[in-house]
Formats: C-alpha cells, structure tokens, sequence
C-alpha cells in the first residue's frame, strides 16, 4: 500500500482527531443499540435484539413504529416537493422577468434566509391556532416548506441562470407558450437542481424537530424525531431502545445520502453540465 | 412559401434608463434578405428579437405585409428562427427537433413525418435524423436548426448570427447555401451578423448598425462605395478603410504636417477616407514601411507617411523590405471625405 508523503499523514492525522467525538458517538448508538448494557464504549452485557422490541409492538403507550414513520415520510416528502415546485417557479421568474421590486425581493428573500426560525416560533403557533392548523400535518408541512423557501429560490435562480435563454426563446418562436416554455423546456434543464434541492429539503425535513416538537401535540402525529425524544424524557430513559430508534431513524437517511450525492455535490458544482 | 414585407416604424426599445434601439424606420422588400450588421450591442440583435415576438418594443410598429403584429405573442406570427447556439432540443432526434413546431401546430403525423424528411433532404441531412444534436456535426446541427425554422413555412426568417460557431471553410458554404435556399424559397429573411464579409456576400440590402442606431441601409455595392458616415466606412471592407483625422483646405486636406492635394471646397475638421487597395506604392508623398503582412495573394503593408500611419493593399510579389524608404500614392477619384462629425460630404 502506497503511503501518503508526510504533509498528508500530518492532515490525515488531525482530521481524524477532529472527527474522533462524531465517530464515538457513531459507535455508541451501534453497540448500544444491541447489547443489553454498555459502559462507555464497553459492552459489557449480552447482545441483544430487546431493544428493538419497538419495531413490533408499541412501547410504553406510544404508538406502534409505523405512524411517526409515515408521518415522518409525508411530512419529508410533501415539504421536499412544495420545496422544489415553488423554490423553482419562483426562481425562474427572478432569473427571467425583469418587474418592478425585484433587487428588493431578492435581497428580502435573502434576509429571510439568514433569520433564525426559532425566533419565529411562538408567532408561528399562534398564527396555526389561528388558522385552525395547530397539532395538523399540514401546517407544520406549510411552516417547514416556507421556512425553507428562501434557500431553495436563490439556490434555483443560480441553476435558472447559468441556462441560455436562446433554447427558451427557439421554443416560444416554435409555437410554445411561455408557460408550457417553463415546464417543458427550462424546468427539465435544471434536472439537477431539482434533485439537489429536493434531496436537500427531504433530508433537512427527515431531520427536523424543532417544529414538530411545538406545534404536533397528539401521539397520533409524532414525528420521528419527536418519538425519539419521547425515550429521553422519561423518568427512566431507556438508552438502550433510545439508541435503538435513533439508528432506524437514521438509515433512510444514510441510504438517500449515498444514493443522491452525486445530485447534492452539484449544488457546489454550479450547475448545468457543460 | 411567399414572401412578405416587413416593415419597422419608429421601433425602438429601452431596457430600463439604457437605450438599445432609437427610432427604427426600415423596410425589408418581399422575398428579400435584408443583413443587420454591426459590432456587438449596437441594436441589431434587439431588433431581430422584437421582429420574432421575444422583445416587447417600447415604442413602435411591426408590420408583416398588412398586418401588425408588434402586440402578437411569437407563436401568432409565423416566423422562423436560427438561434447562434442553434437551441436545439438536447433530448430530441434531429428528426423530432425539426417536427416540434409543427407537432406544436397539431399537424397531423403522416405529413410530419413526410414534410420533415423533405426539409432534412433539401438540407442534406435526412441520413442522420434519427441523432440526437450532440452527435452530429456544427455543420449538421446548423442546418438541423435552419430545417426546424423552415419546416413550418414561415412568413419571415429570421437568421440570428447563424453561421458564427461554424469553422472559417464551412461557413463559406454554408453561407452560399443559406443564400440559396432563401431565394429558392423566396421568404423573406432577416440576417443579424457582425462579420461584415457574410453581410455583403448574403443579403440583398444591408442595414448597418452602430450604438442604437441605423446608420445605412443600403445594397452591399452601395455600403461599401459610397459609405454614409466615417462608422460604415471603417465597419465595411476588410482591409478596413484608412480613415486620417485632420483639417480640409482650400484644394488640400492636412494631417499632422502631411499635405494632400484633392479636389474639394470643404473647409474645417474632417475625415479622409481611402481604401488600402485604392492606394499604391511609387507615388509622391515619402513615406517609410513599418509592417508587412503577406495575405497570400496580396500583402497589407503597413507605413508611416510623416507621421501618418496608412496601409496599403499591393500585389504579393511588390513587398518591400521594412524600413525601406518608398513613396506612395493613391487614387484621388477614389477618397471618401467626411465632416468632423463623420458625416459624407
């Protein structure tokens, strides 16, 4: 095996000191997550499957696995797809119009982007009570999409702008209307965006607790990450099943990781394919 | 396919404070193909792209025979058009390149299929329509984009600098072809380009640009004999045009000491004006040679005739050494004279 020249070992060595507390808390939650008890990163109980009891039954007057999972999945996906939909029709009339307020606009959407949430979140559960949209899939789907708007528009515009507008303008002169010129010429072209965006806005949504936490009450429409947090707030958190559940959490994510990277490392590639 | 003419009546376009356009007052002849030039942001293109329907003009009519069409979305006005990129459908076939505008108009397949295998044919490329763009050649790709604009018979074609990514000796044919084709037609076309060669070689009229505004609009002949302004005459010809800035007297033009006698009343600041094959070497006025540039046929000799920088256009086997002293001369019923303002007297 080749080795690295020395100035490489050097940064390979203080990459891994740096990565050393993610990589110890990966392997906690692995062997906590199967044996009945761990010290440390010991193990010193038995290996198990108890933990994860939780897969077939539900636990402590929860409900079974599967609704905080499916709710968890509508949730990613109707966020990802509103994400994606509107970041992009927004995006491209910024990219393509010239009408009056644009520079304010874009420099507003940008403000909104840097804005903390959290600071939101107490006008944003009054305004869902208001709305008769409080502890509902659908609001808390609304307040995470549009929070996430802002990203997803200047993120598209870049993508809508490195686009010729010659191939838009031969199909408006063949007969398209602009409209059908959008979701059939431009809206195709930026595939990759698209898959950038939508991977981006599926993960951060999957991940997403703040939200859930305060605006979902009923146990009907946990998330995931609320169900997970259910095990830590007992008087006697079982660690064991938390660790558990933590890892099934995780492994969608891991899979749609290594699956759309290749789409997400467009988004600092700049664009279209030359 | 009939020709129709167009016609442009005080068109012009502002995008925000910045004008691209002034006044436009211009008529293309049915059938005719009609060549907007100019350097780069000089409005020609803007024009075209109003003609097509992309620009909205800010003021202004467009007139396709008797009916006005300014206010018209592109698809209501039945023209034609070459994109430079050519703007082919990347995913498409050549084959459904060249059928989506008429697939757009609901033609019926049958006579799809049958009106795009003609139009590929004409065109010589009915061998490779079952391509996608990225595998042909510039050449075939330029002419998939000409058969897409032609395939639905438009009023108006309109030709959008499209010979400008094709390599030097293709672009001689393909421009011979164009001009071909478009008289075979008889449709009337309109050609944006900055090369002032394909200009001349293609269109019937020419319509030279510069900063917004017309400057000529004359046959190819007349642009280049009789240029209205010092802008047309430097544009036009290639070698350009010796263009010297100095003060016209009595019978004389005078630059930087150098004395020129020609027959004229003019007075005051001005422009003389005299092509490099309108001169020769062996007249009276000294002057010493500071380049040479063999052409192949010819040779561009560069001089400094007291302080005057000219070129002149001789005969390849006349080159002279550099540095060597000569004389030259030049054809007084050849001088072109404009005002200070550049203006033809």
């Amino acid at each position: 095996m080749p080795l690295l020249p020395p100035r490489w070992r050097l940064v390979a060595l203080g990459v891994a000191v740096l990565s050393l507390p993610i990589a110890a808390g990966l392997i906690w939650l692995l062997l906590s997550g199967v044996f009945d008890k761990i010290h440390g990163l010991l193990p010193v109980g038995r290996p198990t499957l108890e933990n994860w009891r939780f897969l077939s039954q539900g636990v402590g007057g929860r409900p079974p696995i599967y609704v905080p999972l499916l709710n968890t999945a509508l949730f990613a996906v109707l966020v990802a797809a509103l994400e994606v939909i509107i970041a992009s029709m927004a995006a491209y009339a910024i990219s393509r119009m010239s009408f009056p307020g644009r520079a304010v606009y874009l420099g507003l959407v940008l403000v909104l982007h840097a804005f903390p949430a959290v600071s939101l979140i107490i006008a944003i559960f009054y305004m869902l009570r208001l709305l008769g949209l409080f502890d509902t899939l659908i609001g808390v789907i609304l307040v995470k999409a549009s929070l996430e708007l802002p990203l997803g528009i200047w993120l598209m515009k870049g993508f809508f702008d490195y686009l010729s507008w010659d191939m838009e303008m031969a199909a408006l002169v063949d007969g398209m209307s602009r409209w059908t010129v959008f979701w059939k010429v431009a809206f195709p072209l930026v595939r990759p965006g698209l898959l950038a965006l939508g991977t981006f806005a599926l993960l951060s949504a999957w991940g997403e607790f703040i939200l859930p936490f305060t605006l979902i009450v009923s146990s009907q429409r946990a998330m995931m990450a609320t169900y997970l947090q259910s095990f830590l707030t007992e008087a006697f958190a079982d660690y064991g099943m938390a660790a558990a559940v933590g890892l099934f959490y995780a492994l969608p994510v891991l899979l749609l990781f290594v699956l759309g990277q290749r789409y997400l490392l467009n988004i600092y590639g700049g664009g279209v394919k030359g | 396919m009939k020709g129709i003419p167009v016609r442009l009546q005080g068109l012009s376009k502002s995008f925000g404070k910045v004008v691209a356009l002034k006044a436009l007052d211009l008529d293309v002849r049915a059938g005719e193909l009609v060549a907007f030039l100019g350097p780069s942001g000089c409005g020609k293109t803007t024009t075209l792209l109003m003609v097509a329907g992309i620009y909205v003009p800010t003021e202004g009519e467009i007139w396709f025979d008797d009916r006005r069409v300014d206010h018209l979305h592109p698809r209501d006005r039945d023209v034609g058009m070459v994109f430079q990129s050519y703007a082919l459908y990347p995913h498409l076939t050549l084959f459904d390149n060249i059928a989506f505008p008429l697939r757009l108009k609901k033609t019926a397949e049958r006579e799809t299929r049958q009106t795009v295998r003609q139009t590929a044919e004409l065109l010589g490329i009915a061998h490779v329509l079952d391509r996608r763009p990225a595998s042909v050649s510039g050449g075939q790709q330029q002419r998939a984009a000409l058969a897409r604009a032609l395939v639905k018979e438009p009023q108006v074609l309109l030709l959008d600098e499209p010979l400008s990514n094709l390599d030097a000796q293709i672009r001689i044919q393909a421009r011979a072809e164009i001009r071909r084709l478009q008289q075979e037609l008889g449709v009337t076309s309109i050609l944006v380009t900055h090369d002032q060669a394909e200009a001349l070689a293609m269109a019937d009229r020419v319509a030279a640009f510069s900063v917004g505004e017309l400057q000529q609009f004359a046959s190819p002949d007349e642009l280049y004999a009789r240029p209205a302004n010092a802008f047309v005459a430097g544009f036009v010809g290639h070698p350009p045009m010796n263009l010297l800035k100095g003060t016209f007297e009595d019978g004389h033009f005078a630059a930087n000491g150098v004395r020129l006698p020609l027959r004229t009343t003019a007075k005051g600041a001005g422009i003389l004006g005299v092509r490099p094959e309108d001169m020769r070497l062996g007249g009276e006025l000294p002057a010493q040679v500071l380049v040479v540039e063999p052409l192949g046929r010819e040779a561009l000799v560069t001089l400094d005739a007291g302080g005057v920088g000219v070129k002149v256009l001789i005969a390849e086997d006349r080159r002279p050494a550099v540095g060597s002293n000569v004389g030259v001369g030049y054809d007084p019923d050849r001088l072109h004279l404009f005002n200070a303002e550049g203006q033809r007297l």
